[in-house]
């Protein structure tokens, strides 16, 4: 663990997934000793509590696994109505999320893409996948 | 002697004496201080007492450091004070741990308070923003899920998917709270409401519409616990508290691990075996409807029927008055009152069902009532088992 940049967005333990965010990279920790992955970090892991967790790269693929489509003004960074869904990842973490680029139901994949924000690191969000990046047992399966 | 504890309750038995509602609705007249200092006076009067005999303070969302503001208006330097943070909850966890602070003898008398008047201050907000560098900040707000109700629509999504949960089974609740509240003279809302009425209400955040969700109006009450030999003095029925209990599963709902299933699965389960009861046991129960989905987890999750089974459960108006398991029996926070945590409001409204002054509402003699309520994001759930018994 690094001490905290102030120059940097994130806290200490976060900065490094902010720090990939700017060049596009969905980062999550996974532990060498169980394999466990966890999100958000934790200073070690939560399964084990061994201290060999490192960031490793995410494929960015995963399936919506709930999903609300919201009609009230609580945001100054999307106008309504938008949809915010947890995105669980195939490395089995959860992330809260939007979905850009048209909607998504629950159990449909999705892939991550990023919102560029004014000042601070892009936010990762997510739209429906591209057919090449479905598993081969689902590709081709969908109307 | 209880087995789970040292807890004896049945030689040393804990009593609600006093349970009164602040002024409700709109208060324009009274301060929160002033409204919560009226009610204790009153529901340590129906107890037998006065403010001198309080020696525990349990209060929280007063102000800054708990119960210490309201201890100074009130003029009570207590022996014990706790101003645990369950949001919504906090009201039944208060009781919890009043039992055990009384039955350990820290206190004798326990006052448990709230009063907020978010309505008329337009207080609320339905932003998670923080402070910048949270976890929340970092990771949640940036998406716009209005808390809590964004929340909610997310469990209710789930539980759609999973179960085939249905919008008409969620406002079937709404419209039972309804009914109580036709019955109830202080409710806010008191005009008949259908499923159609819920289910063409404003999108709110789906599945959720306006009519799933609570309302926000001021008020608040104080509940008084005490022991055995202190409840001698009440003017009213002394009500029993058999059990307690009280979980928490996640800030961020992104931790919840199934979003079907809440806190409310270790607190239901704690409380009832100290009560030593079944669910079959129960008359009533008050849960914390801060919103139609609210009830449906709680329902299942306190063991009344399988998971997943919770919207053919609230069908056909068992929930609403005459129905086969009463719930929300002063109208709720959908239809009576919301001021925020309504946690103290539901031990208000079991107290008076099982004490017989509920008036139209009265469900015929009840003997065990169920009071679960919840907070912050639904992260928190805290039962207690009360009788008159
Ligand atoms: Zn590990």
């Amino acid at each position: 663990m690094t001490d905290q940049d102030p120059t940097i967005y994130g806290d200490s333990l976060t900065q490094p997934f902010w720090r990939a965010a700017e060049r596009h990279v969905l980062m999550i920790q996974h532990c060498s000793n169980c394999g466990h992955y966890q999100f958000y970090p934790r200073p070690f892991c939560l399964q084990c509590e061994s201290d060999h967790v490192e960031w490793i790269e995410s494929k960015g693929q995963g399936v919506v696994y709930s999903s609300t489509t919201v009609h009230l003004s609580v945001s100054t960074e999307v106008e309504p109505p938008y949809q915010v869904v947890l995105v669980e990842l195939d490395e089995g973490v959860r992330l809260l999320a939007n979905i850009v680029e048209g909607d998504c139901d629950i159990a449909d994949r999705v892939e991550v893409i990023w919102r560029q924000r004014e000042g601070i690191p892009p936010l990762p969000v997510f739209r429906r996948a591209a057919d090449k990046n479905l598993p081969e047992s689902i590709r081709g399966a969908r109307s | 002697m209880n087995k789970q504890s040292m807890l004896d309750l049945d030689k040393n038995p804990i009593f609600i004496t006093g349970a009164v509602e602040t002024a409700l609705g709109e208060v324009k007249d009274q301060t929160e201080l002033s409204m919560l200092a009226l009610a204790a006076r009153q529901a340590l009067h129906d107890s037998g007492m006065t403010l001198k005999d309080v020696d525990g303070i349990f209060v929280n969302y007063m102000g800054e450091q708990g119960s210490v503001q309201v201890g100074e208006y009130l003029g009570i330097q207590p022996r014990y004070a706790d101003s645990s943070d369950l949001g919504g909850a906090a009201f039944e966890a208060f009781v919890h741990h009043a039992m055990l602070a009384v039955s350990a003898g820290r206190c004798e008398v326990a006052l448990i308070g709230y009063a907020s008047r978010q309505r008329s201050l337009r207080s609320r907000t339905r932003s998670s923003a923080t402070n910048n560098m949270s976890l929340t900040a970092q990771f949640e707000t940036p998406y716009g899920l209005p808390m809590p109700l964004g929340h909610f629509a997310l469990m209710a999504s789930r539980h759609m998917h999973q179960y085939g949960t249905t919008s008409e089974q969620l406002a079937s609740i709404a419209v039972a709270a309804r009914k109580w509240a036709c019955l109830n003279p202080k409710a806010w809302h008191r005009d008949p409401l259908s499923i159609e009425d819920v289910l063409s209400s404003r999108m709110i955040s789906s599945p959720l519409r306006r009519l799933d969700c609570c309302l926000i109006t001021d008020g608040g009450g104080v509940v008084i616990v005490t022991n055995q030999q202190r409840a001698r003095d009440a003017l009213k029925k002394p009500i029993r508290v058999i059990g307690a209990g009280e979980s928490h599963t996640h800030w961020h709902i992104s931790q919840m691990s199934d979003l079907t299933v809440t806190a409310g699965t270790v607190s239901g389960r704690e409380a009832f075996s100290m009560a030593g009861i079944k669910p079959s046991d129960v008359d009533f129960v008050e849960p914390y409807d801060a919103s139609t989905l609210t009830v449906l987890l709680a329902i299942e999750d306190l063991g009344f029927c399988e998971k997943g089974e919770g919207g053919d459960f609230v069908m056909d108006d068992r929930l609403a008055p005459g129905g086969a398991l009463p719930m929300m029996t002063s109208g709720g926070g959908l239809s009576y009152n919301h001021p925020g945590a309504l946690g103290v409001l539901l031990l208000i409204a079991a107290v008076s069902q099982l004490r017989g002054e509920a008036g139209e509402r009265q469900i015929d003699h009840p003997k065990l009532g169920v009071v679960h309520g919840i907070g912050g994001m639904l992260s928190t759930a805290a039962t207690v088992v009360l009788t008159n018994d």
